[in-house]
């Protein structure tokens, strides 16, 4: 004879450990109340403003070392008025975009087909691993050499600096797309040319996404390397050229552009994720 | 239901499989023997399983009647014509989810429809019909990611035969299920094979399984693969649940699991490819 439960009795829930407290939060992997992880966010933010503060206006460190918030703001606020900051943040994303944009290019193909044929893997991957691995600021001398030091010259940089990580991302991406797939599209009738258009790019497109992302971040850690050489616009050279006149309230002005600019692509582009691939398994 | 034991007039049954053997090249420079001078057939409208050990090359097989992957030797004949690469006349259902996850629900089950340039109204009618046919009606728009296992499997049975193909090849289709989805996965599958008889083989390591299903059971040996031992399931149809507490079931449950036992045991100490 069983037993019959009464349904209408609640289920059994993990209990909620509410006698432990602050020392439940250090079980691994254990999902902390929302209020809390922004709470804690805010505070680190606020604690390190608190700090800034602290350490400038209490007269800790020099102000040569560390400006003052207010240092730092009166230099924003000049910067954004006679229209410089704007035009270096102009000069340094056209740099930026047009670089990347042009790896995005060339690298996405060739990825795909390095990632999906055995055969363009041999002929590309050693070439490209091994360029992967040179420093650009050590390309720079050849750059200036075959290029020149105008425009064309920093965007080479940027191209550079993102080209070949982004062929043996997405090259990857491509090479772990199931190949159950294909032969789901090979018993559904498709020939070669159908599965490659019609599965495998598709199939490729979340992972490629992310890869945009990420390496659109990188592009932004090497403006500084990128306008090294006669730069007259750009955050990067703003810092360096602050870095001159010491005048270290412009440098953290050009550091936090850059910083909240980076902040911003990389929320662009997960909105995009969700936007352009909702069908996407990831969580972008 | 089973009228595919006669073979036709020349001798020919819907799918004939001559002597296949598969040799692997190892990474190590040597060969394995996977597959040795196997041999089946599959009648028109017959439902044929090939039940064996893990390893034993019963999905190779399969593949190789996809036309995925070429025998090392021996013939694979579809209506007497040889098979050599894939199509739509073999359709096939894999074990892991094969949806394409860019596709909704409808356009997967249409896009071997789409490949034969079937014009879009058309395309709608039959996807839609297949879709109230595996019990999914109303799910058109959705895409794989917002589907359950069983249902994704559910589509991936309803792409497979909205695309009507002469033989339909299914590979442990319902292995990543649970035991219950199993079950409903498999009555649905009798069901809709009653209803549209399709000749369709079969890959399992469930012997109960195979037995509920099938019309004839083959059972695979230890790698390399043979054919130990081919076993008609004499059971009625339409078959429910209650056949599993028939004592002809049991029986052929005992024997065929008798007749795999050794097998397994020489199969688990064997290290995959």
């Amino acid at each position: 004879m069983s037993r019959v439960t009464d349904e209408t009795r609640p289920a059994i829930i993990y209990p909620v450990q509410r006698r432990e407290g602050w020392l439940s939060y250090l079980n691994p992997q254990e999902a902390i109340p929302r209020p809390i992880y922004l709470a804690a966010m805010v505070t680190t933010v606020a604690l390190l403003l608190v700090l800034w503060a602290a350490l400038t206006y209490g007269g800790v460190v020099n102000q040569l070392f560390l400006p003052s918030p207010t240092a730092v703001v009166d230099a924003l606020v000049k910067m954004v008025g006679d229209g410089s900051l704007w035009g270096h943040m102009r000069a340094s994303l056209l740099v930026i975009v047009v670089g990347w944009a042009l790896a995005v290019v060339v690298a996405v193909p060739l990825g795909i087909v390095m990632g999906s044929f055995r055969l363009f893997e041999a002929i590309l991957e050693p070439l490209v691993n091994f360029v992967r691995y040179l420093p650009v600021s050590a390309l720079i001398p050849l750059l200036i050499l075959y290029i020149g030091i105008d425009v064309r010259e920093r965007i080479a940089v940027i191209f550079i600096g993102t080209f070949f990580q982004l062929v043996l991302l997405v090259a990857d991406v491509a090479a772990h797309v199931p190949h159950d797939l294909l032969d789901s599209a090979y018993t559904l009738g498709a020939k070669r040319r159908h599965a490659l258009t019609h599965v495998l790019i598709p199939a490729t497109l979340p992972g490629v996404m992310d890869n945009l992302r990420i390496t659109i971040g990188w592009a932004w850690t090497y403006l500084v390397v990128a306008e090294l050489v006669a730069a007259e616009q750009g955050l990067g050279y703003l810092i360096l050229d602050s870095m001159r006149g010491l005048f270290v309230a412009r440098i953290f002005v050009g550091l936090l552009t850059i910083g909240l600019l980076g902040f911003a692509t990389d929320q662009i582009f997960k909105w995009l994720h969700r936007k352009l691939l909702p069908w996407s398994p990831r969580i972008a | 239901m089973s009228n595919g034991l006669r073979a036709a007039d020349n001798g020919q049954h819907k799918l004939d499989l001559h002597d296949i053997s598969m040799v692997y090249r190892t990474r190590r420079g040597g060969t394995v023997l996977a597959v040795d001078r196997l041999s089946l057939h599959v009648g028109d409208r017959e439902f044929v399983s090939i039940v064996g050990p893990s390893g034993c090359g019963k999905s190779t097989v399969l593949r190789m009647v996809a036309g995925l992957v070429r025998a090392s030797s021996g013939t694979v004949l579809l209506d007497g014509a040889p098979v050599t690469e894939p199509g739509a006349d073999r359709g096939m259902v894999f074990q892991s989810y094969t949806l394409f996850h860019w596709l909704t629900v409808q356009r997967n089950i249409e896009f071997g429809l789409q490949l034969k340039r079937m014009p879009a109204a058309d395309r709608a009618t039959i996807a839609r019909r297949y879709l109230d046919l595996v019990g999914l009606g109303g799910f058109e728009r959705a895409y794989p990611k917002e589907l359950s296992g069983g249902m994704m499997q559910r589509v991936a049975l309803a792409r497979a035969l909205a695309n009507d193909p002469d033989v339909l090849l299914m590979d442990e289709p319902f292995g990543a299920l649970d035991a219950q989805t199993r079950v409903l996965m498999q009555e649905l599958l009798l069901e809709l094979w009653q209803r549209q008889p399709k000749t369709i083989l079969f890959v399992t390591h469930d012997i109960e399984e195979s037995i509920f299903l099938s019309d004839r059971i083959y059972v695979m040996s230890a790698r390399p693969g043979r054919i130990k031992a081919e076993i008609a399931v004499p059971l009625p149809r339409p078959r429910t649940l209650d056949a599993t507490t028939d004592p002809a079931f049991v029986a052929l449950k005992r024997e065929i699991f008798e007749l795999i036992r050794a097998e397994s045991a020489k199969a688990i100490n064997v290290v995959g490819e």
